[in-house]
């Protein structure tokens, strides 16, 4: 920025000085404009990019969300907040609600915990460390889809490979899309499954950046491995824990591609299940946006009430992840 | 004065950035070819039929594009909405036709490309199907047609102490559904309670499709409460479903395919494409099945047109290539090549169709077969809706199937969803 702003001004210098006219008022104006509108314009593509996909949008679903707005047909009445309430006084909503908070925690909860025990024991001196660094971020490269398929046949009701498991161990087959718990548990091991790694390598990085001394103390003191995670590793990588927990929330209230996929390719892949038992909120926006009669207006009200959902839960987390330095 | 190119080529980059997020995409074929874009739900078995239609025409290249059964009519309504991204050629499946048929103007008008005189060529229901209310526009030709039949594994059924002829088979529930379900019970005694048939949707909507009446009366009303036909299809489904008859498992899931070769079930409702299916996941069961006829009379299940989005620039072309697909001959090839059957009464009478029979099927005369099956449906009028109803109403099932709601509160969830369509 410096050399930028600096070079017209002494390179307008030299050029007086080397003739005797002063420089003519429209190149003066035209170095100030420099020096002013320079920096916006190095910074604008970001924001016209972001204003043309991000913010206009943002704003025309919230427009479209008024609207009696269908797809198939050209006239669209303005209703105001009536899809809304239609939304809220809709049961499937908060089935959809309900389901999705409950993956949230199966997914989110464990995920979280087994990165940063995982985390920690990656800090430890082991063999083939770049090997278990690296192959942590392994599941996170496969595709979404691909990653929902395979565990789809994995949890199979007639044919997978975790019944057969559970029948060789003497345990009976469990109906896994049937049961509202179990087809939780089914979506919720796939997202596990595809970012607990990634949760470990941020967790890990953060681990490297505490100072050794303060473990050393520790040691000295006679504290165990698990006691110096809990008492200075969680307290000191706080910021970097709040990070994952918002990020994974954000994450896990749009699932989409996991219940999609468990579901099949016919109708219950909409409407999660013939119950609506794994229905995400992701998945009844599609389901009215993408399905019947298209409606739009309808769908974009469902967007802006997730908004707000996602908003609100992330800021509740927010807050109790925000305890831990004060329980230390 | 050196850090100028480097600002030009930053304003030029920037610019560059924006005109390519901005523009869209166009194809030109500056060569003086035609490309045509085809948009399919699974393999209709064109294949071989693209090269012999470019072979014969250089000018025209052929390009497929194939996707799942659900996401093929999502994603066409969409870029029929958005004026963009359709192919040129489009596959509609009959649940959906009526909702196109709705918005003729979305469609070139097959008749002012020169469709009016081969109306005669197909089923007078096939070509129906395709046109708008009044009369005025032709948005598709037909393909295949789903004349239904019975298939059946012969292996299961012999050690049932069932009869295995396949005439003996369709006797046993030639009069009703009735019957079919009343051998039903006979094989779950003697297997001591192994599977009857796959779904019970299926089962439901073959009882549907041969009702005078569906689920829509002509006036697009939803009549799945006042149509009787409706309510003795539901009571007698969910007595098989009550009696332990059904796998239950839901179409086109991994499941459904596994279940084909491991044989967990002795029959299942076969329009003539669900053979091709047989054939595709069950390979190792070739001669275990059979075909029989279906209970309860002829009626019509799945088959569908191939229709020319407005937005498509080569309409003559596609129309030439379409017209040539659909033709008789070429239909006859598909038939023998994956078993979708033809909507050409013509073939009917010839032998090369009507003689045909299946190695994998024990040399059954699907031709003969399918081709009764064909001339015998009594059309059905088809609602908007109707794939999404009968979806509803299928997952009403599911859920008896499942054990997570009786009867009545599963038919009381559906006609309360309904109401909201």
């Amino acid at each position: 920025m410096a050399t930028a702003t600096n070079s017209p001004e002494t390179k307008g210098r030299a050029a007086s000085a080397g003739r005797p006219v002063p420089p003519g008022p429209w190149r003066d104006r035209l170095h100030r404009l420099d020096l002013k509108a320079s920096p916006f314009l190095y910074i604008a593509p970001f924001f016209v990019l972001f204003a043309a996909f991000g913010l206009f949008p943002l704003a025309f679903t919230a427009w479209v969300s008024m609207h009696d707005w269908s797809l198939l047909s050209d006239e669209q009445v303005f209703v105001g907040a009536d899809n809304y309430t239609a939304l809220l006084t809709d049961p499937y909503f908060w089935n959809a609600l309900g389901n999705t908070v409950s993956i949230l925690a199966l997914s989110t909860v464990p995920q979280l915990l087994a990165a940063l025990l995982l985390a920690h024991l990656l800090t430890m001196r082991l063999r083939g460390q770049t090997f278990f660094r690296m192959g942590m971020l392994l599941p996170n490269v496969a595709s979404v889809v691909a990653v929902a398929v395979i565990f789809s046949q994995l949890f199979g009701r007639d044919f997978g490979l975790i019944n057969w498991v559970l029948e060789s161990l003497g345990a009976g087959r469990i109906d896994w899309q049937t049961g509202r718990a179990s087809s939780h548990a089914a979506i919720a091991v796939m997202v596990a499954w595809k970012w607990t790694g990634y949760n470990t390598l941020i967790y890990l990085a953060a681990m490297q950046a505490v100072p050794k001394d303060v473990y050393e103390a520790a040691h000295l003191d006679g504290a165990s491995r698990l006691q110096q995670l809990f008492r200075i590793t969680v307290p000191m990588i706080r910021p970097t824990i709040v990070f994952t927990v918002i990020v994974s929330t954000i994450y896990g209230l749009q699932i989409f591609a996991e219940p999609q996929l468990f579901g099949g390719a016919g109708p219950n892949g909409v409407t999660g299940g013939a119950s609506r038992q794994f229905q995400t909120l992701t998945l009844y926006l599609y389901e009215h946006a993408f399905n019947r009669g298209f409606q739009f207006g309808y769908a974009s009200a469902v967007a802006w009430t997730m908004f707000a959902v996602i908003v609100l839960i992330a800021l509740l987390n927010y807050l109790f992840i925000r305890r831990i330095r004060s329980d230390s | 004065m050196t850090r100028k190119p480097f600002r030009t080529a930053l304003a030029a980059g920037t610019a560059a950035v924006l005109v390519a997020a901005g523009a869209a995409c166009s194809s030109n074929d500056d060569d003086g070819t035609v490309t045509l874009t085809v948009g399919l739900f699974g393999d209709f078995g064109f294949g071989p039929l693209y090269e012999e239609y470019m072979e014969a025409n250089p000018d025209i290249v052929i390009d497929e594009r194939i996707s799942e059964f659900a996401d093929h009519h999502t994603s066409l309504t969409t870029h029929l909405a958005t004026g963009a991204g359709a192919a040129d050629i489009e596959a509609v499946e009959v649940g959906y036709i009526s909702q196109y048929t709705a918005s003729p103007e979305r469609f070139h008008n097959l008749f002012d490309l020169g469709a009016g005189e081969l109306e005669d060529q197909w089923l007078d229901w096939k070509w129906q199907q395709a046109l708008s209310a009044d009369g005025e526009a032709l948005i598709g030709l037909g393909t295949d047609v789903g004349g239904m039949a019975m298939c059946y594994r012969t292996d299961l059924f012999e050690a049932a102490g069932l009869p295995v002829e396949r005439d003996e088979v369709s006797a046993l529930w030639a009069d009703s559904w009735r019957d079919y379900v009343d051998v039903g019970h006979r094989y779950l005694e003697a297997t001591g309670g192994a599977y009857y048939f796959e779904s019970s949707g299926n089962m439901f909507r073959a009882m549907v499709e041969q009702a005078e009446q569906g689920v829509y009366d002509r006036e697009d009303n939803i009549i799945v409460e006042s149509n009787p036909a409706i309510g003795e299809a539901w009571d007698l489904t969910v007595e098989a479903i009550d009696a332990g008859m059904s796998n239950g498992l839901e179409a086109w899931t991994p499941e459904w395919n596994a279940s084909f070769s491991e044989g967990t079930f002795a029959t299942i409702i076969c329009p003539a494409w669900m053979t091709g299916y047989i054939e595709t996941n069950a390979p190792d069961a070739a001669g275990l099945w059979d075909v029989a006829a279906v209970p309860g009379g002829a009626g019509n299940m799945g088959g569908s047109h191939l229709v020319l989005p407005a937005q498509g620039e080569h309409a003559e072309e596609a129309y030439a290539f379409i017209e040539w697909l659909t033709a008789p001959e070429q239909q006859l090839k598909v038939f023998e090549e994956t078993g979708n059957f033809p909507s050409t009464p013509e073939l009917y009478e010839d032998s090369a169709l009507t003689d045909l029979t299946k190695p994998f099927f024990n040399d059954a005369p699907v031709g003969a077969i399918f081709t009764d099956a064909a001339r015998s449906v009594q059309p059905q009028y088809q609602g908007p809706l109707q794939g999404d109803v009968l979806a509803t109403l299928g997952q009403g099932l599911g859920r008896i199937e499942d054990g997570s709601q009786s009867p009545d509160d599963a038919w009381a969830q559906v006609m309360n969803d309904l109401e909201s369509f």
